[in-house]
C-alpha cells in the first residue's frame, strides 16, 4: 500500500530522492561532538520563532495607541498568550546563544575553508538577517526602550556624511518614530526578513549537503570512499544523527530553554529590559540606554570609536567600525592560511588568538550593556582591537605557526 | 565534555556581571512577594481601590480577572471594590481626567499596572513607606526615595504623621562591627545619623508592624497585577520540564541503541 502510493508520487515528484539525498544517504562524519548541536537546534529555534510568532500577530496591533495594550492584553487576555510571548521573547535570545556557538564551531574547526566558503557566506547573511529581525522586533512592544533603542539606532545612519539626515528621515518615514516606523518595522519584521531568513536557510542547507558537513578533525571524508561511493567515515544522516544524535539534544536544549521560559522569562532585564515596562514617550529619555544582549558587543565597539577622522566626526568612525564588526568573519575563508583546518593540528599562536578573540567578545558584550566612562570606554578600545586583530594578524599567524600533520581518516575523541 | 568545550565553560564566567548599587540615604528594606496568601493579596486589592485608584489606573488589568484569581466573589467583588458602575469584565480604569491631573499635580499620576516590574517591588514597597512631612513642598509632604515627587501622602492617616529623624546608632568599624567603648564594657560609641522617619505617636489608625503589613499587601497585590500570568506560569512549568525530562531519558536510550551500531 505504502510502497504502492510512494512510487505514484515519486513518478510526479522526487520525494524518495529528496530525502534520501538530504537524510538517509547524506554521509556526515562520524565524530561530530557538542559543538555540532547548535545548527540543528537553531532550525528548531527558527521554528519556534515562525510558529509563536503567527500566532502573537494574531492580536497584536500595530499602532501607535494600540501596540503597547495590545501586548499587555497578550498577556492578559489571550489564553495562554503569555507563553506565547515568553517563547518568542526567549527565542530571539536562544536564537543569537546558538547561532553564536554555532559560529563559534566553524571558527574552531575551519567550517569556512574551501570548499565551504559559499556556505559560510550565506551563513553570514542569515547572521545579518538576524540582526535586522531582531532590531525591527524589538521596537513593536512600543516599549520606552523599544522606542529609544530604535531612535538610537536609526540615528547611527544620520553619521553618513551629506547624505545622513535624508537617510535617516527615509528610515523612520517621519521626523521621529512614530506609528508610521512602527507599521513599516511590522511589515519588515512579520514578512520581509522571515522570509529572506527562511530562504537563506534552505540555501544554507543546500549548500553544506552539497559540500558535505565538516567535523571537529576538519579532514574531507569524502577522500576515502568504499566500492560503493560511501565515505567511510560517514554515516547516514538520517537515522544515526537525526535520531541517535540530534534528539536528545534537542530535548536538553529545550529543557534549558523552558527552564528560562518558565522561571527566568525577563533574564534580570536581559531578555526584557525594565524600561519597556513603560509605554514608548518621546519626551521621557530612559536613565540608560542599552541594546539586548545580543547586540551589546557591536554597540560597545561602536561607542568605542571617539576620535574625529579625516574631518568626520567619531560618530561615523564608530557606525564603520560597528559595521566592520559585523561583516569581517565574511573574510574568514581568505584569510586563514593554515595548512589544517582544524583548531586541534593548528598551533599555539591560533588558539591563543581564537581565545583572546571570544574573552573580548564577552567583554565587549558586557561593556555594551553598561553607561560609558573613561575606563570602560578605554577597555572598549583595547578589545576592540584585540577583536579586529584575530582576523587582520590571520594570514600571518596561520602561516608561520608550526602545525601539527591532520590525519588521514577521522578521529572518535 | 573535551577540553576544548570545558575551557569555553570557563570563559563564559569571565566577564562577571556586577552592578553598582545606588547609593542613597534610604536603607532599602527587602521585599519578598507571596502569591500564594491569597488573604495579603485581597487586603491589597482593597487598600489599593480605597487608597490609590482615585488617582492610578490598572488599565490593562480586567476586574473579573483580579477576581477569580485572588478568589473573590463577583458578587462581593462588585459590590466592595467596584465603586464606579463598571462591569465586571471591564479594565480596572479611573475617571481621572489626564489633562487636569496634569495641572492639579504637575504630572498626571502613571498607570501602575507594570509598576513592580519597571522599578521592582522592592523600590516601590520602600517608597511608600518613605514619605514624611516637608513644608516646602506642595503637599507638604516629600520621599526619601523619589525626592520632590509630585504626589500627595496617601497614607498620613492609616501610618500618622511622619516625620524625619536622626537617631544615634553604634558607629561601625573598618572591619564591619560595631565600635565598643574600650573604657566601660557593653557600651556601644555611636554616632548620629539622620534620615530616619519617625511616626508621630497616636497620629495614625495603625500601629508600624500593621503600617507595615498594610504597604506589603499593597505591594504584594501590585506584583500580582503586573504579570497575573506569573501563578500559572510557574505551576506549569514544573509539568512541562517533568515531561522533558522523561522525554529527555527516553530519547537518550534510543539514541544510544543507534550510536551502538557507529564504530
Amino acid at each position: 500500500m505504502w510502497t504502492t502510493f510512494m512510487s505514484w508520487v515519486d513518478r510526479r515528484f522526487p520525494a524518495t530522492e529528496t530525502f534520501e539525498y538530504h537524510m538517509s544517504k547524506y554521509y556526515a562524519p562520524k565524530n561530530f561532538n557538542f559543538w555540532y548541536y547548535f545548527g540543528v537546534i537553531a532550525t528548531v529555534v527558527l521554528v519556534l520563532q515562525l510558529v509563536t510568532g503567527i500566532w502573537l500577530t494574531m492580536s497584536y496591533v500595530p499602532t501607535g495607541d494600540g501596540a503597547f495594550a495590545s501586548v499587555e492584553y497578550i498577556m492578559r487576555d489571550v489564553e495562554f498568550g503569555w507563553l506565547l510571548r515568553y517563547l518568542h521573547t526567549t527565542g530571539a535570545s536562544a536564537f543569537f546563544v546558538v547561532v553564536y556557538l554555532h559560529m563559534f564551531r566553524g571558527l574552531m574547526y575551519g567550517s569556512y575553508r574551501e570548499p565551504r566558503e559559499l556556505l559560510w557566506l550565506i551563513g553570514m547573511a542569515i547572521f545579518i538577517a538576524m540582526m535586522a529581525e531582531g532590531f525591527f522586533g524589538y521596537l513593536l512592544p512600543w516599549g520606552n526602550m523599544s522606542y529609544w533603542a530604535a531612535q538610537v539606532i536609526v540615528s547611527l545612519f544620520g553619521a553618513i556624511p551629506v547624505i545622513g539626515g535624508d537617510l535617516m528621515e527615509w528610515i523612520r518615514g517621519d521626523f521621529l518614530i512614530s506609528e508610521i516606523t512602527l507599521n513599516r518595522f511590522f511589515a519588515l519584521h512579520v514578512i520581509a526578513l522571515p522570509l529572506v531568513l527562511v530562504m537563506l536557510v534552505f540555501v544554507h542547507i543546500v549548500a553544506l549537503h552539497h559540500v558535505g558537513s565538516n567535523n571537529p578533525d576538519g579532514v574531507e571524508i569524502k577522500k576515502n570512499k568504499n566500492a560503493d561511493g560511501i565515505p567511510l567515515d560517514g554515516i547516514p544522516f538520517h537515522p544515526y544523527y537525526t535520531i541517535g544524535h540530534d534528539l536528545p539534544g534537542i530535548v536538553l536544549f529545550l529543557i534549558v530553554f523552558c527552564a528560562i521560559v518558565f522561571y527566568l522569562p525577563e533574564m534580570g532585564g536581559y531578555f526584557i529590559e525594565k524600561p519597556n515596562f513603560d509605554e514608548a514617550n518621546p519626551l521621557k529619555t530612559p536613565d540608560h540606554i542599552a541594546p539586548v544582549w545580543y547586540y551589546t558587543p557591536f554597540y560597545a565597539m561602536l561607542r568605542a570609536a571617539t576620535y574625529p577622522l579625516l574631518g568626520l566626526d567619531a560618530k561615523f568612525w564608530g557606525f564603520v567600525v560597528m559595521a566592520g564588526a559585523i561583516v569581517v568573519p565574511a573574510m574568514l575563508p581568505w584569510l586563514d592560511r593554515s595548512p589544517v583546518k582544524s583548531i586541534r593540528y593548528k598551533g599555539t599562536t591560533s588558539k591563543v588568538m581564537l581565545a583572546i578573540f571570544i574573552v573580548s567578545f564577552f567583554i565587549l558584550g558586557y561593556l555594551g550593556t553598561i553607561p560609558p566612562s573613561i575606563v570602560a570606554t578605554a577597555a572598549a578600545q583595547v578589545c576592540t582591537v584585540l577583536y579586529f586583530g584575530y582576523f587582520v594578524l590571520m594570514p600571518w599567524y596561520t602561516r608561520v605557526e608550526k602545525t601539527k600533520p591532520a590525519p588521514d581518516r577521522v578521529t572518535m575523541r | 565534555m573535551k577540553r576544548s568545550t570545558w575551557l569555553f565553560c570557563a570563559l563564559l564566567l569571565v566577564p562577571a556581571f556586577a552592578f553598582a548599587s545606588e547609593a542613597s540615604k534610604w536603607k532599602m528594606e527587602p521585599f519578598h512577594p507571596n502569591l500564594q496568601d491569597k488573604p495579603s493579596l485581597q487586603r491589597g486589592a482593597r487598600l489599593f481601590v480605597n487608597y490609590c485608584m482615585g488617582c492610578h489606573s490598572l488599565k490593562f488589568q480586567r476586574y473579573e480577572r483580579t477576581a477569580d484569581d485572588l478568589e473573590i466573589p463577583h458578587d462581593i467583588f462588585m459590590a466592595n471594590l467596584v465603586f464606579t458602575g463598571q462591569k465586571i469584565g471591564a479594565l480596572m480604569n479611573n475617571a481621572l481626567p489626564v489633562e487636569k491631573s496634569k495641572a492639579w499635580f504637575g504630572a498626571a499620576p502613571p498607570d501602575l499596572t507594570m509598576v513592580a516590574k519597571l522599578r521592582g517591588g522592592e523600590w516601590v514597597y520602600n517608597y511608600l513607606k518613605a514619605f514624611y512631612i516637608d513644608d516646602a513642598r506642595p503637599f507638604g509632604v516629600n520621599n526619601m526615595v523619589f525626592e520632590n515627587v509630585a504626589m500627595p501622602d496617601p497614607f498620613l492617616q492609616l501610618q500618622g504623621t511622619p516625620v524625619l529623624a536622626c537617631h544615634q546608632v553604634p558607629k561601625i568599624a573598618v572591619n564591619g562591627g560595631e565600635m565598643r567603648d574600650p573604657l566601660v564594657q557593653g557600651r556601644a560609641i555611636t554616632e548620629e545619623k539622620c534620615g530616619f522617619i519617625d511616626v508621630v505617636q497616636g497620629t495614625g489608625q495603625l500601629n508600624a508592624q500593621e503600617f507595615d503589613q498594610a504597604v506589603y499587601d499593597i505591594v504584594n497585590f501590585l506584583y500580582y497585577v503586573a504579570e497575573p500570568a506569573r501563578i500559572e506560569r510557574e505551576r506549569l512549568g514544573i509539568y512541562v520540564l517533568l515531561f522533558l525530562v522523561v522525554l529527555y531519558v527516553f530519547t537518550a536510550l534510543l539514541g544510544r541503541e543507534y550510536n551502538k551500531e557507529v564504530h
